[in-house]
């Protein structure tokens, strides 16, 4: 029952007039954020960070939650309508989607879309609202050991369920936590890896930089590049009386889309999985479940209404991690855990108790954020349709200025913004090479914690890393770690004796 | 891609060496009673680095990974083409700022932008080169008091912080 009362005064907070204000401003932005094409919940959230600073640290994250939820919802906007998905995370959407678009069924797919997303953000959040709270009573009780091997552990999972090459992937790992060790040495003071004696690079390297660099500059320059073809977009037709008819026919999709929202619940949960290998999971089973697999990537229903379900489940699934234990479950909360930093929030277990208010809060805003994102989805589908209209050679330089004014503002440093650029092109260039970048921006958000836990581990053990496997919790963490590295490796060997019985 | 895919690898193995390199400035090695030293946490991951981008060439070398499989080009002209002028002109705009401040640079690349690369009317291209820097103006300067760099422009503003600060 207690839950029921935090819960109530979350949404005492959530309710506030400027707190509800921020909720509709979010999923309106987040709307159109998701319906443009390549641009997603972790551009939207890199990008307007910055402007957050305006409001109070509660105010800030419902703002962004909303942007995520609304981004979500609006993913979906694009996939149908041009048959692009709007973010990575609506690709599995436009398999159904799309058909049903070009057979004139566009208002449908996008209103099957829209209750999909809301059913499965209310189950994800009901979820969260019930799993949160023990999650962060047990994660009260680590300490530097077992937080040095869950952060091994979220990083294992890029290796083992990735799915990316794996040098690159280590690559990105490695090099996001040596960023993350510029400026002076948490331990001893004096200042490290300070490149030409810039005295920018005191101050480290601010995650945003990186975020804003990668998501931002490098993620435009990629979308100029990929859209300079024409595009097609369908017509839709929406009147109230077809609206309603396709809430009717929701009935159809009701058992698809309740499997998606608990698969993309607990596939969210994982920092490498998330959003996009969820709802590309939840399409799966939902064809492999259905009566007339066949029907599938022809303009089944069920095949929009899983994998919009399971990605607005992720994203809160991908909160579970990020507010218990302090470890993001996707890209988008790594840039949320890092704001949380600025405006003076320590995130981890210890945020239920000493910030219940914002916990809560965040937590009762998700329920108001879901039902807005339906309503004004639903309510102005043919604004959204008009912004995929909209010419991009008129977003990107905005967007590129929005970047820029917001790269400078945390630090204030024109030194930061040189670097942002530098990254962002960078992240351009490897990017085409099939090098992940999520895992770099993980990185140099935890590398901070994850540099102080390792070396209070290593002073208590005297320099033994037996430290990790004599504490029980510690132990699992390593153990499943380690079998996540180990799991591609054993893949090969599996993939090279079948090759060798067979051949 | 093929060529791209080496070179890039063959520029982090040096960029990993850099960053070793660099790390042990600091003591890489264990402090008795302090543990590890201050440079052992970027040197050892700086190292990971640098082994996996020898991974990387030798997965070249023997042509296990998709792009070292690729025969396309990594950039086609068109690609070539948008690359250069989106990454150059956010350079030029940058570099500007430093001599006319961000109110000078913001007109200069939006008009650039959308008069050469999207061809816009000049109403709608003067339209969002006015609005863009008087609402950058508002919402960072007046409301999140933060300061952005002006340059040579600084004295324009003067009447305006009498005016609003």
């Amino acid at each position: 029952m207690d839950i029921l009362a935090l819960l109530a005064d979350g949404f005492w907070v959530a309710l506030q007039p400027q707190n509800l204000l921020l909720v509709v401003l979010g999923v309106t932005v987040g709307l159109f954020i998701g319906a443009m094409p390549g641009l997603g919940s972790v551009n939207g959230v890199a990008i307007l960070l910055p402007m957050t600073f305006l409001v109070p640290p509660t105010g800030a994250i419902i703002f962004l939650g909303a942007i995520y939820y609304g981004a979500m919802y609006g993913g979906a906007i694009s996939s149908i309508m041009l048959g692009i998905p709007g973010a990575s995370t609506a690709v599995a959407t436009t398999f159904d989607g799309r058909p049903m678009a070009l057979q004139g069924n566009a208002d449908r797919a996008l209103v099957t879309a829209a209750i999909a997303s809301f059913i499965g953000g209310t189950i994800s959040v009901l979820l969260f609202t019930f799993f949160a709270p023990p999650l962060a009573n047990v994660a009260l009780a680590f300490s530097s050991p077992e937080e040095f091997s869950l952060m091994l552990l979220a990083f294992a999972t890029f290796i083992g369920l990735g799915g990316d090459d794996i040098p690159k992937t280590l690559f990105s790992i490695c090099i996001g936590l040596v960023m993350s060790s510029v400026g002076l040495d948490l331990i001893s003071g004096q200042p490290r890896m300070i490149f030409f004696g810039l005295p920018g690079f005191f101050h480290g390297i601010h995650f945003l930089v990186l975020a804003i660099g990668i998501y931002g500059i490098g993620e435009i320059l990629w979308t100029v590049e990929s859209s300079k073809g024409g595009m097609k977009l369908s017509q839709a037709t929406l009147t109230l009386r077809r609206i309603i008819q396709g809430i009717k026919t929701t009935k159809e999709t009701f058992k698809a889309t309740v499997m998606g929202s608990f698969l993309g619940y607990f596939v969210g949960i994982l920092p490498a999985a998330g959003a996009t290998p969820g709802s590309l999971m939840a399409y799966g089973v939902a064809k492999s479940l259905s009566k007339n697999p066949e029907t599938f990537g022809k303009g089944n229903p069920n095949g929009v209404a899983a994998p919009e379900a399971a990605n607005n489940a992720a994203s809160t699934g991908s909160m579970l991690p990020m507010l218990t234990l302090g470890i993001p479950g996707s890209p988008t909360t790594a840039i949320l855990l890092g704001g949380m930093v600025i405006w003076g929030l320590e995130p981890g277990p210890m945020l239920f108790v000493e910030h219940k208010s914002f916990v809560w809060g965040l937590i009762a805003s998700l329920y108001v954020a879901n039902l807005f994102a339906l309503l004004i989805n639903v309510a102005f589908i043919p604004a959204f349709v008009w912004v995929l209209k909209l010419p991009f050679t008129i977003l990107a330089p905005i967007i590129f200025i929005l970047c820029i004014v917001g790269g400078y503002a945390p630090t204030q440093d024109m030194h930061d913004v040189w670097l942002m650029l530098i990254f962002g092109v960078v992240a351009y260039l490897m990017r085409k090479l099939d090098y992940p970048m999520a895992p770099a921006v993980l990185a140099i958000v935890l590398g901070p914690l994850a540099e102080t836990s390792l070396r209070q581990s290593l002073l208590i053990s005297d320099g033994s890393f037996s430290v990790f496997f004599d504490r029980p919790i510690a132990c699992v963490f390593m153990i499943i770690a380690i079998a996540l590295f180990a799991l591609p490796v054993l893949n090969l060997i599996k993939k090279r004796l079948m090759h060798k019985t067979h051949g | 891609m093929r060529t791209a895919d080496l070179v890039m690898a063959i520029a982090m193995a040096f960029l990993s060496i850099a960053l070793m390199w660099k790390s042990a400035e600091l003591p890489i090695g264990w402090i008795p009673e302090e543990g590890p030293g201050g440079g052992a946490f970027p040197f050892w991951l700086s190292t990971g680095m640098l082994v996996c981008s020898i991974w990387i060439i030798l997965r070249w070398i023997r042509r296990t990974s998709p792009p070292s499989r690729s025969s396309e080009p990594y950039m086609d002209k068109g690609s070539l083409v948008l690359f250069l002028i989106g990454a150059g002109a956010l350079t030029a705009m940058v570099g500007s700022i430093h001599i006319i401040g961000v109110y000078g640079a913001i007109p200069l690349f939006l008009i650039f932008y959308m008069r050469v690369i999207g061809n816009h009317s000049w109403l709608m291209t003067t339209c969002l080169a006015v609005i863009t820097p008087v609402v950058t103006f508002f919402f960072f300067e007046i409301a999140l008091k933060i300061t952005l760099p002006k340059g040579l422009t600084e004295p324009l503003f003067y009447p305006l912080y009498d005016m609003f600060l």
